[in-house]
């Protein structure tokens, strides 16, 4: 099966994020492939070791995406292709999923697009959607585990109540939640390749779409309101006189 | 301005999601700063009773289809009814809670109707005519202020961000069939089974959450059965303090989370972590045990009411977030906390 993964640069999960003279910093952190992708990979890596076919990583965004991508590479993916144009600085999220359809549709022959769950840094969690409506592919979310049979595939997607099984017809797009199971790490060839690995780089002129205009923007970013709170240390004499003067605090307190 | 705004009200197996009625109170803001009125629609097996309910909340108009094509729940054929309602009544904003459901077929009508799509906002406002949001973003590390340039705008409220609005019972309605969409025939998916979640409350609704971190395991007294390794008896011990962690919500009425830590450990399922790569909850009570706190930790349980933490090393940041803390062992503490809530909750 050939397969896309979407995948984005972002800063780390332990990065201190914060604004600092109106601009989003995250100091020294590296920037990293967005964790939720690695598991969309992990998946697009088991069917294709299941059925055949190629594994494609595209990210949009700058030049250092192309890390992003060699970590793709590192892990297995067979190609990566980078989209990048000055023209989409500041694009929204329905900016992105039209170049990454549209990148979908040029690849040729693609027949299932994997997204994580969302970014961790816009969080917004609509790209995989979008991008499946724009090609009118149905959309699985939060898939948990996904198997190729007959004409497509099937999955099981978690949600808020359960565990639901659904099968599809090709090609269709799923984003992986983390019960796919463990990404796998880079394995030592696979690092060596990725470091010889030239990444090609599309514009918006060789994907033929002009930039679209941005639905929604983001003129200011904050730091959130500092959480005042003074906090209170329950001492006493042995865990039994601790344990009731916290429950009388808390009922105290009105929540319960 | 004359539309409407319009309120997915999100259900399965036909009974509503509280967060549906949550995302009525956005609604009647942005209502009443756009002169708009407010319609509910309600999708799904049984949706005529779900709608018959949500008149309850409020709203002036609900709507409903009830279709063969709509008992199980598929992105394409609810987005298709849901685009058409929203052309028909010249709806001006959509709102979703932020379910699973709710944020897909939010980012699948923006596409639709040409909208933006601004997810998981916690407060809503209108500026010059344009609907905008904040959203938190790095995981509640910072906040965005978002501003939609295009009609319709289309969000999703975060869940337990706005307050459910006074339901009455005595206020009833008719509400009002729609036709499904979308052919049986055109429809790429199919649902082949359902597994219900094991019980337990839900950690995003939940009003209450215990959690458990590396420290649950951390009790060198318990002697694990014989003939386990290293790794199977801190798992073992891990559970052990589990346990007393899930008594607590027991009595408590909450529900259990864990850090990624103790997830990564293998203590609990990944299902219960809360924080960056987790859920982002923010119930009313939060009790942290044997948690640090660690920046990803933090993302995901910060904006909680009230903050407690019980931890062994004084130096544990999670104390700075916390209202109350107990330099303690969890062990000793744990037990004694569950007996005081039963005796005065008369449980």
């Amino acid at each position: 099966m050939n397969i896309v993964v979407c995948i984005k640069q972002v800063p780390d999960s332990a990065a201190k994020v914060v604004v600092d003279g109106g601009q989003v910093t995250w100091g020294d952190a590296p920037l990293v492939m967005n964790p939720w992708d690695e598991y969309a990979i992990e998946a697009a890596l088991m069917l294709q070791e299941a059925t055949g076919g190629e594994v494609t990583a595209i990210s949009v965004g700058g030049e250092s995406a192309k890390e992003a991508l060699k970590t793709a590479l590192a892990m297995g993916c067979g190609q990566a292709i980078l989209i990048s144009d000055p023209r989409l600085e500041g694009a929204d999220s329905q900016a992105v999923a039209r170049v990454l359809a549209t990148a979908i549709q040029k690849t040729g022959g693609v027949e299932l697009a994997a997204f994580g769950k969302q970014a961790i840094d816009g969080d917004m969690g609509v790209t995989g959607a979008q991008t499946a409506r724009f090609l009118g592919w149905p959309m699985l979310s939060l898939v948990s585990s996904v198997q190729a049979g007959g004409a497509g595939i099937q999955v099981e997607r978690t949600i808020e109540e359960g565990r639901q099984q659904v099968e599809s017809k090709l090609p269709a797009a799923i984003s992986v939640s983390k019960d796919i199971g463990e990404p796998r790490y880079p394995s030592f060839m696979g690092i060596r390749k990725a470091s010889r690995a030239a990444i090609p780089v599309w514009t918006l002129d060789d994907l033929g779409i002009s930039a679209a205009a941005s639905a929604v923007r983001w003129p200011e970013v904050v730091n959130p309101p500092a959480r005042e709170v003074k906090t209170e240390m329950i001492s006493g004499d042995g865990p039994q006189d601790i344990a009731e003067k916290l429950a009388e605090k808390i009922l105290d307190e009105k929540v319960l | 301005m004359s539309g409407k705004i319009l309120v997915y009200i999100d259900q399965f197996h036909g009974a509503a999601l509280p967060a549906s009625w949550e995302v009525l109170s956005a609604a009647y803001t942005l209502a009443e700063k756009l002169g708009n009125s407010v319609a509910a629609l309600a999708l799904g097996k049984d949706a005529k009773a779900v709608a018959d309910q949500t008149f309850q909340y409020g709203p002036e108009e609900v709507y409903y289809c009830d279709d063969p094509s709509l008992v199980d729940y598929r992105a394409e054929p609810y987005t298709a009814v849901i685009v058409k309602a929203a052309k028909d009544l010249n709806a001006t904003v959509l709102l979703f809670p932020t379910t699973t459901r709710g944020r897909e077929l939010a980012a699948m009508c923006a596409i639709d109707l040409g909208g933006g799509v601004m997810p998981d906002v916690t407060a809503v406002d209108v500026e010059g005519g344009k609907v905008v949001a904040s959203r938190p973003v790095y995981a509640g590390k910072l906040v965005a202020k978002t501003v939609c340039e295009t009609q319709p705008a289309i969000l999703t409220t975060r869940v337990r961000a706005f307050k459910k609005p006074q339901g009455d019972a005595s206020r009833s309605g008719t509400p009002v069939r729609l036709e499904a969409v979308m052919p049986e025939s055109e429809i790429r998916s199919k649902v082949a089974g359902y597994a219900q979640a094991e019980g337990g409350v839900s950690l995003t609704d939940a009003n209450v959450i215990v959690s458990g971190g590396r420290g649950v395991a951390n009790n060198p007294a318990l002697t694990p059965p014989a003939g386990m390794d290293d790794k199977q008896a801190e798992i073992w011990r891990a559970q052990q303090g589990f346990k007393l962690v899930g008594d607590l919500a027991g009595v408590l009425g909450g529900a259990v989370g864990a850090s990624r830590a103790a997830v990564d450990a293998g203590y609990i399922p990944y299902a219960h972590q809360v924080g960056q790569t987790g859920k982002i909850v923010s119930p009313d009570l939060y009790i942290a045990c044997g948690i640090s706190g660690a920046i990803q930790h933090q993302a995901g349980m910060r904006s909680s009411k009230v903050i407690v933490a019980i931890n062994k090393d004084a130096d544990a940041p999670i104390f700075k977030l916390a209202r109350y803390g107990v330099v303690g062992d969890l062990y000793a503490i744990l037990p004694s906390l569950t007996e005081a809530f039963r005796k005065r909750l008369g449980k």
